[in-house]
């Protein structure tokens, strides 16, 4: 359900940094560190590991093996979460640590709600999708993972 | 360099104690620490304090009189007891001092600790579509450790079950009651696997311990403890923490592994010498995993030795004697404080009907929170 650029509905990017958008094939962006070769998640100016600034911004993978995962029982407190659910209509949702090969695990909803449907080292792909609509319409995008049929 | 003994502990039950500050609770410990060791707020030379949600720890120089002592204010996320505990250490240990007091206190507002995503360098994203939560990570660590190690849900609950039952003896503990297996495995499911009676929640309380060169404590008192080794140490690159929006691929091992080597160390001691153990339960899976971390068994036997009830009061390593933050809840400035001031109970043999049998001698602390960091220590008669 990946949505390209030019729908109908206005939509924007929950952060522009985070992945690339509107495009017909969306990446997430994480950064590549020139001396040691260690790749972050979300992209940033220096690396985590040695301290270097020589870093460029690189395009994450989309698939990868479940490293480990949770489901988010309860409506999570507002702020700082954004959701539109009510307790009324709240449906736990999936939360995990989606491992890119040879780049970084990278952290996300899951659009499952039952662990049953979860196993540690399953195959995972990555959609954009809109997370919700903003007053005026306008579809915020972000992104998750989910099971690979 | 001179040893380090505990000569005074004091504490303040932990729960809720509705209109009473943080910072009379921080100021009662305190009297009652002094009160055990006789000696006056005006002997002591320095303190160290720390609160993360009830004000500045100095003003308790208000309340408890304004002698002029050096006071220094610690904030270290979940380790600010802990850290305020290493710090009057390093003054004794130093030969600057010979004696002083290590308090915190606390008082957190019901329900889950706030988060501010944005503070915390994380991008506004990450709390808007529901990610940051403690809970999820500390569900994924153990859900990662549970396949990895074979550590069951059955297991998780009976962690629960011991330390609502070691509460259920101990006067300063928040949660009195014991709760049933079944209470425990029926509870609503948090974030799977771990469910609400498997975690800890945050609350009030306060803690004060007084130190003293062994050259002093000798004078004072005919049987002080020993704070053989007090150790805090963050974590490394590739450690999984909280709030970890990209986790690296090449692991490291978790800061309590540092800080309990170099404890070990310090102390010129193994964890096979250790007799009573409190280790950080901010919910039944991290007791389990930090049973490894600090060196007790391999990752893995705990499955083993929580089913035969090793770590119960009357087990070959009693953990989390006084209910641990199961029963006591969470102020994270008294919370490093509360363990040693239970191993200081029971190596006095003090501890009622909480007491472990047969005359311990070496006591561990472990404390471990945001954002990756982790107080241990060795106490002996
Ligand atoms: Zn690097």
């Amino acid at each position: 359900m990946s949505q390209a650029a030019g729908a109908n509905v206005p939509q924007k990017s929950i952060d522009p940094k985070l992945f690339t958008w509107p495009s017909n094939k969306p990446r997430l962006l994480g950064s590549q560190c020139n001396n040691c070769g260690t790749t972050s998640f979300p992209a940033q100016a220096s690396c985590p590991r040695c301290c270097s600034e020589d870093v460029e911004t690189c395009e994450l993978g989309t698939r990868g093996k479940l490293w480990s995962f949770t489901i988010q029982g309860f409506l999570p407190k507002s702020p700082p979460y954004a959701g539109t659910e009510t307790l009324e209509d709240f449906k736990p949702f999936g939360v995990g640590y989606v491992e890119m090969p040879g780049q970084v695990r990278v952290v996300g909803r899951i659009n499952v709600s039952s662990p049953e449907e979860l196993a540690i080292g399953m195959d995972m792909e990555l959609v954009f999708e809109p997370f919700r609509t903003d007053e005026d319409g306008t579809e915020i995008i972000s992104y998750a993972f989910r099971p690979v049929a | 360099m001179t040893d380090v003994a505990i000569i005074g502990i004091g504490i303040h039950p932990f729960g809720r104690t509705d209109g009473v500050s943080g910072l009379e609770q921080g100021a009662f410990a305190v009297r009652q620490a002094l009160k055990d060791c006789g000696m006056d707020w005006g002997d002591m030379q320095f303190a160290y304090g720390g609160s993360s949600a009830a004000g500045n720890a100095d003003a308790l120089v208000n309340q408890l009189g304004l002698t002029g002592l050096q006071f220094v204010n610690v904030a270290n996320g979940c380790a600010t007891g802990g850290s305020a505990l290493q710090s009057a250490y390093m003054a004794i240990k130093s030969g600057m001092f010979d004696v002083g007091v290590a308090v915190g206190f606390d008082k957190h507002p019901r329900g889950a600790f706030a988060v501010e995503p944005e503070k915390m360098g994380l991008g506004k994203w990450y709390g808007d579509v529901g990610l940051a939560l403690t809970t999820q990570f500390f569900a994924m660590k153990i859900q990662k450790y549970m396949h990895d190690y074979g550590i069951t849900d059955d297991t998780l609950v009976k962690v629960a079950e011991k330390n609502y039952a070691n509460g259920a003896l101990c006067p300063h503990a928040w949660r009195k009651t014991a709760l049933t297996y079944e209470q425990i495995a029926e509870s609503p499911m948090i974030s799977h696997p771990l469910r609400k009676y498997m975690f800890c929640s945050p609350a009030e309380g306060g803690c004060a311990i007084i130190l003293a060169s062994v050259e002093k404590a000798k004078q004072l008192t005919s049987h002080p403890l020993f704070l053989k080794a007090a150790v805090v140490r963050t974590r490394h690159f590739g450690s999984f923490e909280v709030f970890t929006q990209g986790q690296a691929l090449d692991q490291a091992p978790s800061p309590s592994v540092d800080a309990s080597q170099a404890t070990f160390e310090m102390a010129g001691i193994g964890p096979k010498d250790i007799q009573v153990a409190q280790l950080q339960d901010t919910e039944s899976g991290a007791e389990i995993m930090h049973m490894a971390e600090n060196g007790f068994c391999a990752d893995g036997d705990q499955e083993k030795w929580i089913q035969e009830g090793y770590t119960k009061i009357d087990g070959k390593l009693p953990v989390n004697t006084d209910g641990g933050c199961l029963a006591n809840g969470e102020p994270v400035g008294a919370s490093g404080l509360r363990q040693v001031y239970e191993v200081c109970v029971q190596l006095r043999g003090e501890g009622g009907e909480r007491q472990v049998q047969n005359n311990p001698k070496v006591g561990y602390t472990h404390v471990y929170g945001a954002p990756g960091l982790s107080g241990c220590t060795v106490i002996s008669r």
